[in-house]
């Protein structure tokens, strides 16, 4: 194989190929170092990824494999992080239990240590349908040593530490994870659209992950040790005693200084179909089609004198794959690339 | 139910113009707009009806339009329990402040946006293939005087509605994702109703819990068992169960949404 006659050959037929990876500069810096550090066997699996970042993430819309995979991540995520809080090593349908899980449960009442263990369950289940739909194309299962769920990059002692052994951390970290995931899987529906079927196994995966954060902003709101964490009404801060959907950007989420970005707006990349955007939680226009702009719903409906933060709170919004992931780093150890 | 100003046509004729938006200007002179739209619609109400023996029923239509349609007719539903709860006395009775008056009021908001916000989006899509825009509810198999219904009792308690309307709304939007075109405004439509029915699973989940705590996802709604999808429901599963609350004349046809 001849690399750079491939990437010359490319050229002729794309001029804009250097474009397409970051920068010529660093295209460049790339292949030097594949000498040094890439071995003649590993060549393709490299040049796989360097084409799959110019064209598969950058420049043309992700396939269904592709957004498949991606929630794949996101619930490996999702489960790992239930499993060490609660309940076995991080694996998957790993049902060990240690003492500092024990630790955790003893402070959440019945009722919302039952939730977070249905929860667990379903994130789990989401995992392994995943994997099925993919075949043989799903991702290999990440380690979990890949996480650090502190938000430490893999020290341990990030902003959320002791996010396992403090109920109410755990509750935070749980929501923030879940109204994230909430967003991707919204964003990620337009390119599953051409297979109903897969379209449709997705929406019943983000509805049950929306019904997820809801529980877990209802289980915030009441506290962990509540038994009717229902029957709280939710306090004027929605970053500390949320309602059960998303208020405004939600003044930044559980945890403002790391958790904002989860309710703030996404960056739509260039594949986007016209008129699909990432506005922040906040947003109150919607309805727009490709170039026909959307409505401001408050100003339209202003007559009906409704409470501003009911428009906001009417429609969740979409994020972005590169935003997700981005988000998503903050629980995975500084080398790990699986986002 | 007056008679039906679309014009008539074979399905395959009446399909055709629906899957292009009609009008793509802004959504001009919305309220104006709107209230000169209630009087063009009624698309599918009579002549060209796909069910002979059933000439009264509200016909949504096929592909993105009948979604909107669908979803139009839904949060009318919705909306209307939320607006009518209001006046029985179990609502009027929840202290201020309390978490219940909370909750019911913001669903009461959230639903009539959602109504509103789908007749705009078809008074400026697809005007002339609107689902009328005042569907008669019928509320008589519930109680708005009760929180619950009791063992045995004949109607519907507030919340035991509640959680029939919201799981129901989740199930129908689920299943007719695939209905929508996969145009550009389908795709539109498509993150427009994900971005709504992600709300509507919130609810769901709330009310569930304050009906009986942490039923969040029960067998019933999520395959909890299996693969932890929702279930769920065909627009004409989800019909059966709606037209249980509409009266005649406004009972859905939703036979396009196949």
């Amino acid at each position: 194989m001849n690399f750079f006659q491939i990437l010359s050959e490319l050229e002729k037929s794309d001029p804009e190929v250097f474009e397409r990876f970051d920068s010529r500069r660093r295209v460049f810096k790339h292949l030097t170092g594949f000498g040094k550090k890439i071995t003649a066997a590993a060549l393709p699996l490299a040049m796989g990824s360097l084409f799959n970042k110019a064209y598969g993430q950058t420049t043309s819309a992700p396939s269904v494999n592709d957004v498949l995979n991606f929630a794949l991540k996101l619930e490996y995520l999702e489960a790992y992080f239930y499993n060490l809080g609660l309940q076995g090593d991080g694996t998957i349908d790993n049902n060990t239990t240690t003492a500092a899980q024990t630790a955790l449960r003893a402070q959440l009442s019945a009722t919302n240590l039952s939730s977070l263990l249905k929860i667990r369950t379903d994130e789990n289940n989401h995992v392994k349908f995943l994997r099925t739909a993919l075949g043989t194309n799903a991702i290999p299962a990440p380690a979990v040593s890949q996480f650090d769920f502190t938000g430490g990059k893999g020290s341990g002692t990030g902003p959320f530490a002791g996010v396992f052994s403090n109920a109410a951390l755990f509750l935070a970290v749980a929501q923030s994870l879940e109204d994230t995931g909430v967003r991707a899987y919204k964003g990620g529906a337009p390119y599953l659209a051409s297979n109903k079927d897969v379209l449709t196994a997705a929406l019943n995966i983000h509805s049950v992950e929306a019904r997820h954060a809801s529980r877990l902003r209802t289980m915030r709101r009441g506290g962990p040790m509540n038994n009717a964490a229902s029957a709280t009404a939710a306090g004027s801060n929605p970053s500390t005693s949320p309602k059960s959907w998303i208020t405004g950007d939600d003044n930044g989420g559980a945890s403002p200084a790391q958790t904002a970005p989860i309710y703030g707006a996404g960056s739509a990349p260039a594949y986007t179909p016209a008129g699909i955007t990432f506005p922040s939680e906040a947003n109150v226009t919607q309805g727009a089609v490709g170039t026909t702009p959307g409505v401001n719903l408050q100003t339209a409906l202003a007559s009906l004198n409704f409470p501003a933060t009911a428009f906001s709170e009417a429609f969740d919004e979409p994020l972005d794959v590169p935003t997700v992931s981005t988000i998503a780093r903050t629980f995975t150890i500084t080398s790990s690339t699986l986002f | 139910m007056s008679k039906n100003l679309q014009p008539s046509g074979d399905d395959a004729g009446f399909d055709a113009p629906l899957y292009v938006p009609i009008k793509r200007r802004s959504f001009f002179m919305y309220a104006g707009a709107t209230a000169g739209a209630t009087a063009l619609i009624l698309s599918g109400c009579g002549d060209d009806e796909v069910e002979p023996g059933n000439p009264n029923t509200v016909n949504v239509g096929s592909g993105s339009v009948g979604v909107l349609n669908y979803a139009y007719a839904l949060e009318q539903l919705e909306a209307g329990f939320y607006t009518a709860l209001r006046t029985g006395t179990y609502y009027t009775g929840l202290a201020a402040g309390s978490a219940e008056k909370q909750i019911l009021d913001d669903l009461y908001y959230h639903e009539v946006i959602h109504r509103e916000f789908f007749k705009a989006a078809l008074t400026r899509d697809a005007a002339t293939s609107m689902i009328k825009s005042n569907l008669e509810p019928d509320f008589s198999g519930i109680d708005f005087n009760v929180r619950l219904s009791a063992a045995g009792a004949a109607r519907m308690g507030v919340l035991n509605a509640a959680k029939a309307f919201e799981d129901l709304g989740v199930a129908a939007y689920n299943g007719a994702g695939r209905f929508l075109a996969t145009d550009n405004a389908g795709l539109n439509y498509l993150v427009a109703a994900g971005k709504i029915v992600s709300v509507e699973a919130r609810h769901a989940a709330l009310i569930r819990d304050l009906i009986s705590e942490g039923s969040f996802v029960d067998s019933d709604v999520v395959r909890i068992a299996t693969d932890g999808l929702e279930i769920s429901k065909t627009p004409a599963e989800v019909a059966a169960v709606a037209n249980t609350f509409l009266k005649e004349g406004s009972k859905l046809n939703v036979s396009g949404l196949v």
